[in-house]
């Protein structure tokens, strides 16, 4: 199809969504190469690269629906794998960065701080266990 | 108005690969290159959706579908490889 078929507000939306999705991830980026620590580096690209990716794969579905073959929502599908395993995969770096740097993890709460490089040694210890 | 659209993303997409390869590269520790990695393959899976939108082409589609379902899993092990040191117990 080209662009000089489509509606006005369909040309309008896919090029917001597009541009909206690139921007978001760009921003991603940056904060992945500018911020200084590791636990800041990884709000960037676990939340804003996250929904700008989800944006374009807005557009794309938008895109193959106005072709008149009926809807497509396999890109629907894609986004709903990205949004559901974006947490878990961040999850698992932050807890890989903690196990090999353990002077990062905060004190628990409601103890003395006297008692901190205990705790961290046995919070350490049940780290490992199975 | 996509025709303008289109180009302009695909350079912002480009500009965050090379953002990303910047911090895969030089990343101080190993969880970085990891994160810088996952970034990688999610800014890659959008490239390729904007070039199945510009070629009006489906079959982009499935190659996202693949690094999707790769990425995440090659994530995950990594993730647990350098927090267990072992990857099945």
């Amino acid at each position: 199809m080209s662009t000089d078929a489509m509606p006005m507000w369909l040309d309008l939306a896919l090029s917001a969504l597009v541009l909206l999705g690139a921007s978001f991830a760009l921003i991603g980026s940056v904060g992945l190469a500018r911020l200084s620590q590791f636990f800041t580096r990884m709000h960037g690209p676990t939340k804003a690269t996250t929904l700008g990716v989800g944006c374009v794969l807005v557009a794309s579905s938008l895109w193959f629906s106005g072709r008149g073959e009926g809807v497509s929502l396999h890109e629907l599908l894609v986004a709903c794998f990205l949004f559901l395993t974006a947490p878990i995969s961040a999850h698992m770096m932050a807890r890989a960065a903690l196990t090999l740097s353990p002077r990062h993890r905060p004190p628990l709460p409601g103890r003395g701080a006297q008692h901190a490089s205990t705790d961290h040694s046995s919070q350490a210890r049940h780290d490992q266990d199975p | 108005m996509l025709s303008f659209a289109l180009p302009l993303a695909t350079g912002m997409f480009a500009l965050a690969l090379l953002l990303n390869a910047w911090r895969l590269l030089r990343g101080p520790a190993m969880p970085d290159r990891i994160l810088a990695l996952d970034t990688l393959y999610v800014n890659s899976l959008a490239l390729l959706i904007l070039i199945g939108i510009r070629q009006d082409s489906t079959a982009y589609f499935e190659a996202a579908l693949l690094i999707s379902l790769l990425g995440f899993v090659s994530t995950v092990v990594l993730a647990r490889f350098l927090a267990r040191g072992d990857i099945l117990r």
